[in-house]
């Protein structure tokens, strides 16, 4: 296998990767935290970086995109400056999830599973918060909120509504 | 200046999520602006999610419950005089007493919501490391034979008894062995290990800790799933403190046993509670599920034999050593022996976790404990243990908890996750989600899961749309009876439990006859 130069990093990216190598490299299985970190640093984990973190752990770039790709958290573009993620498992359903989604999609001007065009919020589907009894459930940039409505998380949101989403 | 008085506010991620943080801050705005000291403890949860965020004040009769308070209710509890445990329309009483707790036989949850979570000293107080200090004077034989008597099954949702596991990986040699803990909780409807790791995450470090001196582990990892942050940042804490006070590291207990335990974060693929999925993820690789033989206990994280237990059967471990196995065998019922913690979700007035011996049934749960429905409509459909759990209707709702009644009712008691559903649901789009579920889901490596999950989508769309139904629902129980024994792990495997469930009990959702799809015995009548 002759690998080819890796791309040129932006010098933020750069930095946040070789942090993220630094801090796990030589612990074992490393691949998994350094991929947090990495997100945890940049919000996502840049397809380009990947050269890099496979050298750095002995790794083909398949193995490291087979494990990027396989996993539901790990994105490969940055989100919007808001994250909802919106949970849809059987125990918000029993209370009422998918109107929920439907009513935040409307409000917000958006779809399940994208990010807004203006880049102002990203919606995802999520599978359980473990928040089951408070349904439904919500992560609102990663604080978990319960007993949640469009409205509700609107008005946390003020910036998002209305922004120019709405199409 | 008379003492602070101790207030309680719930650092519970459930709690957080209704507002506890704001209720925090309300508490101690109103203190200072009435020059009355209060000292707030962020405790665990009791349990009585209802009533979350749930506010303790301790008085000189005890611990006086305030809920569900909000932060706009502070300055009229402070008024009423909360800090002496005075009256208000909020006020729960002790408790202790609620009838919620009253009826329950806490030993895994016997300090969550009591104690502050990172507290050595509180755990200490609490009958911490009692289990561990007796383990360390037991050989290896003799603290699995404890977990042997004791009855414990697997509390992940197989039910696989703990003492065999533990034998499997004490009596194969090797020159390292592991400890891991699987916290990838992802069943709907659960959330026993969540309220473990954030309201007493010590008992679960005693457990792995236990286990790992029993066994001659010396490393044990806690594979915990991405969408519990609160329970990673107070686990962090936690693993940091019980190491630098010696309950962890190269001497536990100062004696001559090393056991030190990491937690790793998962990223989001329910697949990977599968414990040989997880151990594939654990090793940076994609969570994909491993054939067996050999077991994990055999050849588990990189090959070496490996205790992986679930939360709840590691923090059943610590009474079990200090109580003794025959003591925790006088609870349960046939071969369910021990407590289980139950979690009530879903559309159910009071949820929350309820911890008793099994053979309960179902409708004391439901009924007794939950109060019925939120929504105050009949009940339709039980799903107990997680999304590849059955939905039970009305009907069956008297069946005992314990593994083997709900087996025969073709149900799983899973992790004893139970969500309620109230006659508004559609029993036909809850398939058809389990079904989606599964292809979403599957780590692709066996065709009945990741090819039978999408075709299975499709059938029951072409079912409700009344296209050839006979056919299809023929179609529909034939993929079932191929993923049920072609699948080589329990997702594909069980997928068919609440698919072909819904099917029975309820084909009018489907657009069905009942006389169609029903089976002779199955059913309302």
């Amino acid at each position: 296998m002759t690998p080819t130069a890796p791309p040129a990093l932006p010098p933020d990216v750069t930095a946040a990767v070789e942090r993220a190598i630094a801090a796990h490299v030589g612990r074992p299985g490393a691949l998994l935290p350094i991929l947090h970190a990495v997100q945890d640093a940049l919000g996502f984990v840049p397809p380009d970086a990947l050269p890099r973190i496979a050298h750095a752990l002995n790794l083909s770039r398949a193995d490291v995109h087979g494990v990027v790709t396989f996993y539901h958290d790990f994105r490969n573009a940055p989100p919007g400056r808001h994250v909802v993620k919106l949970c849809r498992a059987e125990a918000c359903q029993a209370v009422g999830s998918e109107e929920v989604v439907r009513d935040v999609c409307e409000r917000f001007g958006t779809k399940m599973g994208t990010t807004r065009a203006d880049g102002a919020l990203t919606v995802e589907p999520v599978y359980c918060l473990g928040n089951c009894a408070l349904g439904p459930s919500a992560l609102l940039d990663g604080a978990l909120r319960g007993r949640v409505s469009a409205s509700g998380l609107a008005a946390e949101l003020p910036d998002v509504i209305g922004a120019g989403g709405a199409s | 200046m008379s003492a602070p008085v101790r207030v309680f506010v719930p650092r519970d991620a459930a709690a957080r999520s209704l507002g506890a943080d704001a209720v925090v801050c309300a508490l101690e705005a109103e203190a200072a602006r009435r020059g009355t000291p209060v000292t707030i403890v962020r405790n665990g949860s009791r349990g009585m999610l209802w009533l979350e965020p749930l506010v303790e004040v301790e008085t000189a009769a005890g611990r006086v419950a305030y809920g569900p308070v909000r932060a706009s209710d502070v300055p009229r509890l402070f008024a009423q005089g909360m800090l002496t445990g005075g009256t208000h329309p909020l006020r729960v009483g002790r408790p202790e007493a609620h009838p919620f707790l009253a009826r329950q036989q806490r030993l895994v949850f016997e300090r969550c919501g009591v104690t502050d979570p990172t507290s050595l000293a509180d755990y200490e107080a609490h009958g911490g490391w009692k289990g561990l200090r007796a383990a360390l004077d037991l050989s290896g034989a003799q603290s699995v034979e404890a977990v042997t008597t004791s009855g414990l099954r697997g509390r992940g949702g197989a039910g696989f008894p703990t003492g065999i596991k533990w034998k499997t990986v004490l009596d194969t040699p090797a020159d390292r062995k592991y400890v891991v803990c699987n916290a990838d909780e992802g069943d709907s409807g659960t959330f026993s290990d969540r309220m473990v790791m954030e309201g007493d995450p010590y008992l679960l470090l005693e457990g792995m800790a236990i286990a790992g001196v029993a066994l001659g582990a010396t490393m044990g990892y806690i594979y915990l799933r991405s969408e519990y942050p609160d329970a990673e940042r107070v686990l962090t804490e936690a693993i940091a403190r019980a190491r630098a006070a010696g309950f962890l590291g190269e001497r536990v207990l100062g004696g001559t046993k090393a056991f030190d335990v990491e937690l790793r974060r998962g990223a989001g693929a329910y697949v990977c509670g599968e414990e040989t999925a997880l151990l594939e993820s654990l090793e940076g690789k994609r969570g994909i599920v491993r054939y067996r033989p050999p077991v994990p206990a055999v050849a588990g994280l990189w090959g070496k034999p490996t205790a992986l237990n679930n939360v709840v059967t590691l923090a059943s471990v610590p009474w079990i050593f200090a109580h003794g196995g025959a003591a925790y065998r006088e609870f349960g019922t046939g071969r369910s022996r021990g407590t289980l913690p139950f979690q009530l979700a879903g559309n159910v007035k009071q949820g929350g976790l309820v911890e008793v011996p099994f053979g309960l049934t179902l409708r004391q749960l439901v009924e007794d404990f939950g109060g019925g429905t939120r929504s105050g409509l009949p009940v339709k459909a039980v799903q107990v243990g997680g999304p590849l759990g059955a939905y039970l209707p009305d009907a069956d709702l008297d069946v005992p908890l314990d593994y083997e009644a709900l087996t025969a009712k073709d149900a799983i008691l899973g992790h004893g996750g139970v969500v309620v559903f109230d006659e508004t649901c559609d029993m036909a789009a809850l398939a058809r989600y389990a079904m989606e579920f599964c292809a979403v889901e599957s780590c692709g490596k066996c065709t009945p899961c990741r090819i039978g999950s999408t075709r299975g989508v499709e059938v029951i769309d072409r079912i409700v749309a009344g296209s050839q139904r006979a056919k299809n629902v023929a179609l529909l129980e034939d993929l079932c009876e191929t993923l049920t024994h072609a699948s080589l792990c329990a997702l594909g495997g069980l997928t068919p439990l609440p698919v072909k469930s819904a099917l029975k009990h309820f084909p009018e959702d489907f657009g069905l006859e009942r006389a169609v799809a029903a089976r002779p015995g199955a059913g309302r009548p």
